[in-house]
């Protein structure tokens, strides 16, 4: 039912927002899980402004691998550029099976720690879903509609920008969409190399043994994934509503 | 208006199109009709160049269609095609404004043309122009897809089989309104299809094609009393050409002078439907009237049958 689905995620932004506002008042509810009269809630740091950069780097990732993936993918959909597709296709492939954490690790040398290492390693994990939807969108673009693009007289580019690209954009957001939630979570391993993150908290309670800290980092980070599938989806439907392309 | 010269469009060894040549005349539809794999189509995408010819020209108004991009070409001539090819994502409205905002007329002007073309096509601007393809019948998508093609007042018209996906009764009608678009706007229109009855409702000049050649390209009467070609014949269908031949006169057209004391038919009615009114009725004579009821002459069952003969 989609009351109940709406109402539960209200109910989870609610708790995620008083979090990190007020996450004092959450005290009793970790304290369970501390030992020996540890802070049962993160204290080296304020939370919201962990969650907030945390966010931040995952979206600008995400917006240089959408831009990349989407000229790729509309690079080697024209006739020109079809010759680069099977090394495109390797490239993001290689993106996505070379572990993020080598790839900060070879990162830092050159970049030096912090942000930076982590947005390479989140922007070549984001690429391959974008991509690949974007390649499929453009694809399957029905033949029909190209001809009679053409047939009109629009030229190359009119076609792509007012005909191919609006009928992928569903599958080129699914793309995105996915892209960022895989990221959000994957973003917790940048605070291994002091990036601003909620990573942060998690490796706090690794430290010291404080599982308090670990579930509190996970959940608001498994917490912003799912709400920002949501939204993400939410946005996509209203989009597409009135036209309905599928 | 449309003159083809020797074309020929070759893939690798096999040629499409094999050297054919066509005069289109200023406000005629001319049909090409072929079954498939006949280059029909391949011969009307040569016309706005989706196809670039391997040789030979196409001159409309005597000027060659190579002398300009072809996409700005494209923007002076209808294009319509099976299925309609309408975009999904831009409703009715935007869907007939295409070629217009790519000539990038005036913001009214358009408004007042897409407003226009809706009506002329019976469609209620008020409920159509805001509604979405896949919220209309297909018999709406084909008419709303002829609509679009019209909209920037092009001079010639190509359609590829542009009823093919319609039933029966809904493309008798497109059919009809075609007809009264092409008499209302004068538009050249060139049509393919592989549909025979298609070709001689439609056609002033009938071109048929088999393996890339035009095997005969005349009036559609001709096609049937004068085929230059067996296959022709075959195409045209032998059994019933008596009576094909009488649908392409009208009663008006055969009329002869005097009046008779028998049922009266309108003038635009064809001898063969004519005919078979007689027969159905029993009568042996019929007095012609025009649309305002004036009588135009008679019709005897002996004057029509003469018209079904091979001269």
């Amino acid at each position: 039912m989609p009351g109940i689905a709406v109402i539960l995620r209200l109910t989870a932004l609610g708790l995620l927002t008083a979090f990190l506002l007020t996450p004092q008042s959450f005290a009793p509810v970790f304290a369970p899980f501390t030992q020996y009269g540890a802070p049962p809630i993160y204290d080296q740091g304020n939370l919201l402004s962990l969650a907030l950069s945390h966010l931040g780097t995952v979206c600008l990732a995400a917006a240089a691998s959408t831009l990349v993936a989407v000229s790729l993918g509309i690079l080697v959909t024209r006739g020109s550029g079809a010759e680069f597709l099977p090394l495109s296709r390797s490239l993001v492939n290689l993106g996505q099976t070379f572990p993020p954490v080598a790839i900060l690790a070879l990162a830092v040398p050159l970049v030096g720690f912090g942000e930076k290492p982590t947005l390479i390693a989140l922007f070549a994990y984001g690429l391959l879903p974008i991509f690949e939807n974007t390649l499929i969108g453009l694809q399957t673009c029905p033949p029909a509609l190209l001809e009679a693009a053409s047939g009109m007289g629009m030229s190359a580019r009119q076609r792509l920008m007012s005909v191919e690209l609006p009928l992928a954009m569903p599958l080129i957001l699914e793309g995105v969409r996915l892209s960022l939630v895989i990221n959000v979570g994957t973003a917790t391993i940048g605070s291994t190399v002091a990036a601003k993150g909620l990573g942060e908290v998690i490796i706090a309670g690794l430290l010291s043994n404080n599982t308090a800290f670990i579930l509190q980092g996970g959940l608001v980070t498994g917490l912003m994934a799912i709400l920002l599938y949501d939204a993400m989806s939410a946005i996509e439907r209203r989009m597409f509503k009135a036209a309905r392309i599928d | 208006m449309i003159r083809i010269e020797n074309i020929t469009k070759r893939y690798g060894d096999s040629a499409v199109v094999d050297g054919v040549s066509m005069n289109i005349e200023r406000n005629s539809i001319t049909v090409i009709v072929g079954t498939s794999g006949s280059g029909k189509s391949t011969l009307l995408r040569m016309i706005n160049r989706l196809v670039e010819p391997s040789q030979g020209r196409v001159l409309i108004d005597e000027k060659d269609t190579a002398s300009e991009p072809a996409h700005l070409l494209r923007r002076r001539i209808g294009y319509a095609i099976q299925g309609h090819g309408l975009f999904p994502h831009r409703s009715i409205a935007q869907n007939i404004a295409t070629v217009p905002r790519l000539l990038e007329w005036p913001e009214a002007r358009i408004d007042a043309r897409v407003t226009e073309l809706l009506e002329i096509f019976q469609l209620d601007p008020g409920v159509f122009a805001h509604k979405f393809p896949h919220q209309l019948s297909g018999g709406q998508q084909q008419r709303v897809g002829v609509a679009r093609a019209l909209a920037a007042e092009p001079a010639v018209l190509l359609m590829d089989e542009p009823f093919g996906a319609l039933d029966p009764v809904i493309r008798a009608k497109a059919q009809d309104d075609l007809l009264d678009i092409q008499r209302r706007f004068g538009t050249t229109i060139v049509l393919v299809t592989h549909d025979i009855d298609e070709a001689f409702r439609l056609g002033d000049q009938v071109a048929v094609m088999s393996h890339g050649k035009v095997l005969q390209c005349d009036r559609p009467a001709a096609l049937l009393t004068q085929p230059a070609d067996p296959l022709v014949t075959l195409m045209t269908g032998s059994a019933d050409r008596a009576l094909r031949l009488l649908s392409l006169t009208s009663a008006g057209e055969a009329a002869i002078p005097g009046a008779t004391a028998g049922i009266s038919v309108a003038a635009s009615a064809s001898l063969r439907d004519v005919l078979s009114d007689l027969v159905w009725r029993g009568a042996d004579a019929a007095n012609v009237l025009d649309t305002e009821g004036r009588p135009r002459g008679h019709l005897t069952v002996a004057a029509i049958l003469s018209h079904g003969r091979s001269r």
